[in-house]
């Protein structure tokens, strides 16, 4: 809980929209948000960001937003939604960003639990879906929408154009110009400053309740961790629903003043980060998996001279590149050859990954394997890796500079206390725990023990060194049926390093051995087919060539034979596994908004292939419905062929 | 959606083609109004593209009389349409292969340039402005076509429903006032038509442009059209709202083969 020292220590600054009005006093010409609009990158400084959030928080208080009221934020990540945010706090209200692709009838649940009365939405897209779902909301009084196109024919008195909005605002602020500073001078540091909705691995979304203090002093453990300046960068580009994008392009952003940068389109978010080559990167695993395995396949194409030069300097980069990013020794022959290959080889290709002027680039949200994590850090990239949930304002530990060790999270961060409960659950306390669960006591008291550590529900330890390692989530560790603990997790994330693989579930708890779905990449393994003239017409038919299915094989004999030497997890070698139909989507639930497996959800659809592969055979005959993006239905079908992998005998344990 | 359709802009009368011995076109009279959508249908070889040929200025028919904004045409060549703000896409797609989406794009705006080569070729007096000013009228239909993501990718490497787009975009950085679309929709998947029926309703809606369309796709022309001419074999055999059109026993017939 937030300490009266916290609030101390803050100096007047203590909410959000108090932050940003002194960047607005201090520095108003700096620049706060960047957004490309038709082609040309645009700028907001300080000043006229705070002169825009004025506006937006006394239009929202003509509509009749109140201290108190949610709001409701659907959209890609916009700097009027960014604003939107600050406009409701300096009201005393709290935002409540959604995940801008799901599909109206997953809204409704969060927009009926949150008593959503106001909404700020992207464009007629969202529009559509609040409409599709208004009957079901009678609270939902004002939609506001950013993009005014398309929405010319719609006449509801209850929608507002976000400019209309703000003149009226600018009209109101002109009228009782005292009005805003005072509600902002009545913002309480222990006021909700957002409501971030867990994505619901298990059972309903629940709304994460965090106070101001608490996201300002997870961003300041972070800023302070890797001195982040005010002439930062970031590309912001993750849901703003989630709590990641929450604390680095909102919190910190207001709390070190660096200047965040919107893409123009989901699709632009490659060439918009070459543009603007950000100082401060974020990203989960999943994108610099995609980002080196697209290298990968260019690097495929290249001519002799560059690929062989490529391949020499990426084993030199190997040898002593992580080395010399964390100050250590290295020899200097060693040295001079890596400088060579930074010349010709890790600097271009920086520059390609638009990560030329990176000072720190995160990823969290889940584990990453640990060559992937290695191949950035040796060509120059401080990556490094953060561990945190929605509860904890995604701040728990970090990885400091210099004290990198690629199979842990890093160290507690600043202000964070962490213990290691009996059973090998992580428990967590700081001042950046949450204040509730929105509407849910019970939830609550039930997350928080009687000392005040909230359970992170990760199974984890502490090194030596006091550094946290996370084996999976605490429920999913199980053991085989002779007893050997099974972690899938810990196996899935080796078998998606290949960059053949997108997804991999393994099951195996309570049973002799483990088996897997296997999701492939379209990119890599269509790129690979094409490269050896095999015909394919999509996803599903290049998932059933028997050349596909040996190259797997291939893959995840590799994983067995590392896994062997695992003196843990020697047991869980992969058996036998299928490549499944279809990718495994959030549109059919299979996947949460965030992209994890709701590994339940996907054992209970697919029983008859976990049978198949149990039960030793060869084949299985699967149909599956699928949802297109626009509500359509579908179906897949496809006969899989289950394969048997080699697996390698473990070396008797030293008595 | 309530739109106002205006006066007559386009009317033809009486249009007959021939090449030699062969009736492309015989005695065909219809009119365009302002504002609307307008389909040609008929079965292949019915002589709807010649129709569009003859509005743009690419054939000239033998007997007939065209009537643009009242006034009536004599002999027209179709860069006087490209003038008369009259612009098109092709059936088969005419994009420059090698160059990228925006140049590609930027070559629509070719007839609202002032600057003469000279000009453009040292980056010298008005060009430069100008080249400004245009570049963000082509920003503008890059925004509204939803294409930014492939601005700088060469118009080649593009899947086929991406260059009818840009092919559509082309003929939207002219700012016409009508616009004449071959088949737009030929070739696609539902969702790439889906798509591009929601473009050419929102040209129509945004910007007010009268709408040509050639289309094959039933379901289409009756979905989006305001009113419909069937073609058979050269001659008109059905003129009207899509619903009476629908139920036209002679374009049934055609349709569907009965009494052949």
């Amino acid at each position: 809980m937030p300490t009266q020292a916290n609030y101390a220590a803050l100096d007047g600054l203590h909410t959000f929209p108090r932050l940003l009005f002194n960047h607005a006093r201090t520095r108003p010409n700096a620049p706060a948000m960047r957004e490309k609009y038709l082609g040309i990158w645009q700028t907001w400084s300080w000043s006229e960001v705070a002169e825009r959030v004025r506006a937006l928080a006394c239009g929202l208080s003509e509509l009749g937003f109140k201290r108190g009221d949610n709001l409701a934020i659907i959209g890609d990540n916009r700097p009027h939604l960014y604003m939107m945010m600050t406009a409701a706090q300096c009201l005393g209200g709290v935002p409540v960003p959604l995940y801008q692709d799901a599909v109206a009838a997953e809204m409704l649940f969060v927009l009926q639990d949150a008593s959503i009365r106001f909404a700020i939405v992207e464009d007629q897209e969202q529009v559509d879906k609040l409409l599709e779902i208004r009957e079901q909301l009678p609270a939902l009084e004002h939609i506001v929408y950013d993009d005014p196109r398309g929405m010319r024919h719609y006449n509801q008195t209850f929608l507002h154009d976000i400019h209309a909005l703000m003149e009226m605002g600018r009209i109101h602020d002109r009228n009782h110009p005292d009005f805003l500073n005072g509600e902002v001078e009545k913002g309480h540091y222990d006021d909700t400053s957002v409501m971030l909705y867990t994505s619901g691995t298990t059972g309903k979304p629940k709304g994460v309740c965090q106070t101001h203090t608490a996201f300002i002093a997870a961003a300041q453990g972070g800023v302070q961790v890797d001195r982040m300046g005010a002439d930062g960068d970031i590309l912001s580009y993750l849901p703003m629903a989630w709590v990641g994008d929450h604390l680095f392009s909102y919190a910190q952003a207001l709390v070190a003043g660096f200047t965040i940068n919107c893409p123009e389109s989901g699709d632009t978010v490659m060439s918009d980060l070459r543009e603007i080559g950000p100082t401060y990167y974020f990203a989960p695993p999943r994108v610099f998996e995609s980002l080196l395995t697209s290298v990968m396949i260019r690097m495929e194409d290249a001519g002799k001279l560059k690929y062989r030069m490529f391949h020499h300097f990426m084993e030199v980069a190997k040898r002593c590149g992580a080395d010399i990013l964390d100050g250590k020794s290295v020899a200097f022959g060693e040295r001079m050859q890596y400088a060579l290959g930074n010349l010709l080889v890790y600097g271009p290709l920086r520059n390609v990954l638009g990560m030329s002027r990176i000072k720190v680039a995160y990823t969290a949200g889940a584990a990453i394997g640990p060559d992937l994590f290695k191949f950035y850090r040796s060509i120059g990239i401080n990556l490094k890796q953060f561990y945190g949930q929605t509860e904890t304002c995604a701040y728990v530990c970090m990885q400091p500079d210099s004290q990198i060790k690629f199979d842990s999270v890093g160290q507690p961060a600043p202000g964070v206390d962490i213990k290691i409960a009996d059973n090998g659950e992580v428990l967590v306390k700081g001042p950046m725990l949450l204040k509730e669960y929105y509407k849910r006591p019970d939830a609550t008291a039930e997350s928080i023990n009687g000392d005040g550590y909230f359970l992170t529900g990760d199974a984890g330890f502490l090194d030596e060194d006091g550094h946290l390692k996370i084996i999976d989530r605490a429920k999913d560790v199980g053991k085989l049926s002779n007893g050997a603990m099974f972690a899938p997790n810990y196996i899935e994330n080796k078998l998606k390093f290949f960059q053949y693989v997108k997804e991999a579930v393994c099951f195996g708890a309570n049973r002799e051995q483990v088996c897997a779905f296997i999701n492939i990449d379209m990119g890599a393994v269509g790129n690979w087919a094409e490269r050896r003239g095999i015909a394919y017409a999509g996803y599903t038919d290049l998932a059933c060539k028997i050349e596909v299915l040996e190259l797997l094989r291939e893959c995840i004999e590799q994983v067995n034979a590392d896994l062997v030497h695992d003196t843990m997890m020697a047991d869980s070698q992969v058996h036998r596994f299928l490549i499944l139909h279809k990718e495994l989507d959030p549109d059919d639930d299979e996947l949460t908004r965030t992209r994890k497996v709701r590994r339940n959800f996907v054992a209970e659809k697919y029983k008859v292939l976990i049978d198949a592969l149990y039960e030793g055979k060869t084949n299985q005959f699967i149909e599956t419905e699928v949802k297109f993006e626009d509500g359509r239905r579908g179906k897949v079908s496809a006969d899989l062929k289950i394969v048997d992998a080699k697996t390698f005998p473990i070396a008797k344990k030293a008595a | 959606m309530s739109k106002k359709i205006g006066d007559v802009i386009l009317d033809l009368q009486n249009i007959s083609l021939r090449f030699g011995g062969v009736k492309a076109l015989t005695d065909i009279s219809f009119d365009v109004r302002e504002h609307e959508i307008r389909s040609i249908i008929g079965p292949n070889g019915a002589g709807k593209s010649s129709m569009l040929n003859v509005i743009n200025g690419v054939y000239h028919p033998q007997d007939g009389k065209i009537f643009w904004h009242g006034q009536e045409r004599r002999k027209m060549e179709p860069h006087m349409a490209a003038q008369q703000n009259i612009a098109r896409t092709f059936q088969n797609i005419a994009l420059f292969k090698g160059m990228s989406v925006l140049d590609n794009i930027m070559t629509g705006r070719i007839t609202k340039m002032k600057s003469n080569f000279i000009e453009h070729a040292l980056w010298f007096g008005r060009a430069k402005n100008e080249e400004l000013e245009h570049r963000r009228k082509v920003e503008e239909v890059i925004d509204f076509l939803e294409i930014q993501h492939i601005r700088k990718t060469p118009v080649g490497r593009l899947p086929y429903g991406l260059q009818k787009r840009v092919e559509l975009g082309r003929a939207l950085a002219a700012e016409p006032s009508m616009l004449l679309l071959d088949e737009p929709m030929a070739g696609m998947n539902v969702e790439e038509k889906q798509d591009m029926c929601r473009f050419i309703l929102d040209v129509n809606d945004q910007f007010g442009t009268t709408i040509v369309l050639i289309e094959h796709d039933m379901g289409v022309v009756m979905d989006i059209s305001d009113r419909v001419v069937v073609l058979d074999y050269g001659k008109k055999i059905g003129d009207g709202l899509p619903d009476d059109v629908k139920n036209n026993e002679d374009v049934i017939r055609a349709y569907l083969g009965a009494g052949h």
